[in-house]
């Protein structure tokens, strides 16, 4: 008796809070269908795409798939992908720590406005994110002639690369800290500076450990985007092979050039690069649910 | 304009809203500004006619119409996927649940291409529809799949956390005064979730008008056809038209401007719907 009351306990708690309560529970035959149109569209739109990818990169079997990625071209575009993601990922993480700071921490006139502008980026296309660096630093701009008496190259070359994948991820890591900073408050910190720590001693042991997860939920995503970004990247790269193509940018010359496996072996990395985001997103959110609701788990 | 009240206990306002500005300011509202600059250089007759030319028109139809589309489609699947995540349970979910973010991690080009094998006429689905006369990829067809594709976490992302706060018992007391699922579902429950359903839909929309890289390998890029706005500009730029192309974006800036006030406007409308501050 106890044993099946357990099980039924059981049974009962895997169920979601609304399949629990009778006026929420849906009529079974509602169920099938709701699920089965979602899981469907799903299926369809995003699950066959990312299968797909791994297929066709072994279309023409392993030793095509492997002497893609060990290709010299190949390899650069990954040092440069890999270049763009580590100037880029510190510097915003920098920004998005100085930026929660100062939002959730203290008031001041035009927050609001502040929050509107850090979120631009994301509503701009990728291809005007590469654009305004082409109307500042290319031949034409503002600073072109003197960057050209300079002898310094900033569209078309590395620097160029870097800007963009700069604008085009500058928010993740902010939008993820202001939030949390602010429903977290300041009376740690506060606390802490009246027993006498340091500004940075209390930022480094209070504030820091506070919003960890989230900092690095920010920065895994701010580190996809930089890596997988392709648009804006496209406008300021000039496509010089060897030198200024990042990983995308290289599927897309393969691809052109009708090497499909090659195009897709060398996409299968960056979809790799997406799972293992997921896999750490998830992780954390796992992580920030257990210390939310600790019994749950 | 920017001061803080007086008595502050925390060090660092100045260095960190200082940095925060610079930093904002260099690389975002400097640059961008040199659009509407350039822009206001420009003869008015001429914008005029770069930016309601034929072939640039025929642009925004394809690229907005495409959109709204694509984003009324998230915006329906987008609420039946994130109900059956968040209300029932059933194999599978906590994968899905972790994949449907795919779209943001996965780099535009990979789906881009990854799409095209799909449904290319001679690729997996595309071999099946084109006996049916169905022509998906190199047509407008493939616009709309690809923005598809993008745009469905930001519907399930918006929707799914206002699902999960909605208290049972809003629908209890409708069933208990003897409304049937349905009723509830239309007069209770629905109206609860459209403020977040809105701001899932404007912000598919909003990424839907700007996207590139998933869109360019999968359209065909036909002028007049199925050439999206932002390859217009890029177009222009390889011409050395860099008139064109900022007139060109500038129209797409003030665009995604308007847009993200109103995106802005709901989700204050959303927080205080659901009684929660920001």
């Amino acid at each position: 008796m106890a044993d099946s009351a357990i099980i039924l306990d059981r049974r009962k708690a895997s169920l979601s809070k609304f399949e629990r309560h009778f006026a929420t529970r849906d009529r079974t035959v509602v169920r099938r269908i709701v699920i089965t149109a979602g899981v469907s569209f799903f299926l369809l739109f995003i699950v066959l795409p990312l299968i797909a990818v791994f297929v066709e990169a072994f279309r023409r079997g392993a030793g095509v798939y492997f002497a893609a990625l060990v290709d010299a071209d190949a390899l650069s575009a990954m040092r440069l992908t890999l270049l763009a993601a580590a100037i880029a990922v510190p510097l915003n993480l920098l920004f998005g720590l100085a930026a929660s700071w100062a939002i959730a921490k203290f008031e001041f006139r035009g927050k609001s406005l502040l929050l509107t502008l850090i979120d631009l980026p994301f509503s701009v296309s990728p291809v005007v994110a590469g654009l305004i660096y082409v109307l500042v630093f290319g031949a034409q701009g503002w600073f072109g002639t003197w960057l050209m008496d300079h002898d310094i190259r900033i569209i078309f070359a590395v620097p160029g690369i870097v800007l963009a994948t700069l604008f085009v991820t500058f928010p993740f890591v902010a939008r993820e800290l202001i939030p949390l900073m602010q429903a977290q408050g300041r009376d740690e910190e506060e606390a802490a500076i009246t027993l006498g720590a340091s500004g940075l001693q209390t930022f480094w042991r209070v504030t820091l450990p506070n919003v960890k997860w989230a900092l690095l939920y920010g920065v895994i995503l701010c580190n996809a985007r930089a890596m997988g970004e392709f648009g804006a990247v496209s406008v300021v790269s000039g496509h010089i092979r060897g030198e200024t193509n990042t990983m995308p940018l290289h599927v897309e010359i393969l691809y052109n050039e009708y090497q499909f496996a090659a195009a897709f072996a060398v996409a299968s990395l960056l979809a790799m690069l997406a799972l293992v985001t997921l896999a750490i997103k998830s992780y954390i959110e796992w992580r920030a649910s257990r210390q939310l609701f600790p019994e749950t788990t | 304009m920017l001061f803080a009240k007086s008595h502050r206990v925390l060090p660092g306002f100045g260095l960190s809203l200082g940095f925060t500005l610079t930093y904002l300011a260099l690389i975002v509202l400097v640059p961008l500004s040199s659009v509407f600059i350039k822009t206001s250089g420009m003869d008015f007759a001429r914008f005029v006619d770069v930016v309601t030319s034929p072939r640039v028109v025929a642009s925004y139809k394809l690229t907005f119409g495409a959109s709204l589309i694509a984003a009324l489609i998230n915006s329906v699947f987008g609420l039946i996927l994130a109900w059956a995540l968040v209300r029932y349970t059933f194999p599978g979910r906590k994968l899905i649940d972790a994949l449907v973010d795919l779209p943001f991690a996965l780099p535009t080009a990979v789906a881009g291409i990854s799409l095209t094998a799909l449904y290319a006429p001679n690729g997996w689905l595309g071999q099946f529809l084109e006996p049916l006369g169905i022509k998906i990829a190199f047509g407008p067809a493939g616009v709309l799949v690809a923005l598809i594709f993008i745009g469905l976490p930001f519907v399930v992302r918006t929707v799914q956390p206002v699902l999960e706060d909605l208290d049972v018992e809003f629908e209890e007391a409708a069933a208990s005064l003897g409304a049937s699922r349905f009723q509830t579902l239309m007069r209770v429950t629905i109206p609860a979730l459209f403020p977040a359903l809105l701001t899932g839909f404007s912000l598919a929309f909003a990424r839907a008008v700007g996207e590139y890289g998933s869109v360019i390998f999968i359209a065909g890029n036909l002028p007049m056809v199925s050439e999206i706005t932002p390859l217009l500009i890029i177009t222009r730029l390889e011409e050395f038209d860099y008139q064109g192309a900022t007139a060109i974006a500038s129209v797409m800036l003030i665009f995604s401007f308007v847009l993200l006030l109103i995106v802005n406007g709901l989700q204050a409308w959303t927080s205080r719907r659901s009684g929660k501050g920001e």
